[in-house]
């Protein structure tokens, strides 16, 4: 019964051991130039989404998380979920030169979300992830034209 | 040991999720390098480009129906997350109540007239109208609002008795004047250049107009105004511009040996009308050896016609007769979408709009990777 062991251990654990190393990266503290781009985040929350081009919004929202090496790196992002996250681990994976990509959201309530990459010798894993965002703009464009065409195809069938 | 190229067939069972009696088995996509030694599953557009198809089913403003073929589910499902949680629609966010003796509370008249879906001209929804964000200085709300972020609306309406209604008559309709409150009652108030983008058919106005709003009797009364502004699905669900966005993905079924005479009948009844039909076994197949249809010319055998139209109840795996004969299964990479429109985008835009904005999210973070680096 592992789970009514942990139960036990907790609270000789809680006093001790929470260590800010062990604790999520997201609950790590954050350097003072990271709490202004919380700030502007709450900002953006009380209203919508960002505009489509009169407001350019310069929010930082892609930060690399501490303790990353050029070939493993741990990036978040904020405002993003389950919707890029998993379609960017998708493309991330099809890298070849990618060992291990996987994403999370650390915590629900959060509108935080973690992208962990790693790389083999010779590309980084910055270089990677700029790679799967562009392979998924590309994906998008054929997306794009296949149902245009498809619909197309459609409407003339059953009009005739 | 040199590699063998996969075969058709084993490319084939690769995109095959199976389904038993009562397990599931093959759930994950395995298309990724290194997984299988010796092929090459890396991302390649120009692979993906050969591959990937689409067919449509149904393409009406309210419903449409399309399949996406060669597409991974992150990708897939990524689209049908953005249709119902990210694309904008203009709905009530804010009532403003003069009067309501009504028997329906402030609040909850205020969030059914939030939930009535409202349609209006194309352009001036997508193109002109803008986000409105509520000012950081709380006493700036009343600036904050314009005509290319606001849209006006009004109800009014008083409850009288009808002089005209013929004596003993009992339909509170006929009774009295405006004992119903329909969402068609509700008046847009154009402002600026609203009139330009909303005005004939483009005008603002509910999707159905025969919503019930509230119920009157004489001498009740609502007086409100109201205020629209453009939303996001994740916000609340009445900004989602969808009743459902869903799919599912495409069923096998493989009948690997005959299914025969009364037992094809019985077959056929264990799923949906059309997914499986009856043919007769012919003269070529009866003489064909070790086919399983020796000497049965004539007969009836169960063969799949359409098994899109099937829901995977599995109750043919339930029954003896058609053990080992029948496999079960789903298509992993083909996803039949299902769109249904609440009115105010056509339900093949929303898909458009959707891809669209996945490309424009990816675009404005590979924008914020190379502001991170330097």
């Amino acid at each position: 019964m592992p789970r009514a062991k942990a139960k036990k251990e907790e609270p000789v654990e809680a006093g001790s051991d929470v260590d800010m190393e062990e604790a999520p990266t997201s609950h790590q503290p954050e350097n003072t130039d990271d709490m202004s781009v919380d700030q502007d985040d709450n900002d953006e929350e009380e209203g919508f989404e960002e505009d489509e081009e009169d407001e350019e919004d310069d929010v930082q929202r892609v930060r690399l998380l501490p303790g990353s090496t050029p070939t493993a790196a741990s990036f978040e992002f904020l405002n993003e979920g389950h919707t890029l996250g998993n379609a960017l681990r998708y493309i991330i994976m099809k890298n070849p030169d990618v060992e291990f990509c996987a994403y999370a959201i650390p915590h629900p309530s959060e509108a935080k979300m973690n992208v962990r990459i790693q790389t083999f010798e010779g590309t980084t894993a910055i270089q990677a992830l700029q790679k799967g965002l562009q392979d998924l703009q590309e994906l998008c464009d054929i997306v794009t034209d296949k149902f245009i065409d498809a619909r197309e195809r459609y409407a003339a069938t059953t009009s005739s | 040991m040199p590699h063998k190229p996969p075969t058709a067939e084993e490319l084939e069972r690769r995109k095959i999720v199976g389904i038993n009696e009562e397990t599931i088995t093959d759930v994950s996509s395995t298309d990724y390098p290194g997984h299988y030694p010796g092929e090459d599953h890396s991302w390649d557009i120009e692979a993906f480009r050969r591959g990937f198809r689409i067919e449509f089913h149904k393409n009406d403003p309210f419903e449409a129906s399309f399949s996406l073929i060669g597409i991974d589910a992150s990708i897939a499902n990524a689209f049908r997350r953005i249709m119902i949680a990210d694309i904008p629609t203009l709905a009530i966010e804010t009532v403003f109540i003069n009067n309501n003796t009504s028997v329906i509370q402030d609040e909850v008249l205020s969030h059914r007239l939030g939930l009535i879906p409202f349609k209006g001209g194309h352009k001036g929804l997508h193109k002109f109208l803008k986000w409105w964000r509520r000012p950081s200085d709380e006493s700036q709300v009343n600036n904050s609002y314009y005509d290319y972020n606001t849209v006006s609306l009004r109800l009014e309406v008083k409850c009288e008795h009808n002089e005209k209604a013929a004596p003993g008559e009992t339909d509170p309709t006929k009774l009295y004047k405006h004992a119903h409150v329909y969402a068609r009652d509700i008046e847009f108030c154009p402002v600026g250049r609203q009139s330009k983008y909303f005005s004939g058919d483009d005008a603002i106005a509910p999707v159905n107009p025969d919503i019930l709003i509230a119920k009157l009797r004489p001498g009740q009364e609502i007086s409100l105004s109201m205020h629209m502004h453009k939303g996001v699905g994740s916000d609340h669900a009445k900004f989602s511009p969808v009743a459902t966005a869903s799919y599912r993905l495409m069923p096998v079924i493989k009948i690997e040996r005959p299914i025969l005479g009364a037992d094809a009948e019985k077959f056929a009844r264990c799923f949906p009308r059309g997914v499986i039909a009856l043919e007769k076994v012919t003269k070529k197949e009866a003489a064909q050896k070790g086919s399983g249809y020796e000497g049965h010319e004539g007969e009836f055998k169960a063969v799949v016609a359409d098994p899109m139209r099937d829901t995977v109840s599995r109750e043919c795996l339930r029954h003896e007769e058609f053990r080992g004969k029948v496999k079960l299964g789903r298509r992993r990479d083909h996803f039949i979408y299902l769109v249904e429109s609440t009115g105010q985008w056509e339900s093949d835009a929303i898909f458009l709009e959707a891809v669209a904005h996945l490309k424009k999210r990816a675009q404005d973070l590979e924008k914020q990777v190379i502001n991170m680096v330097r």
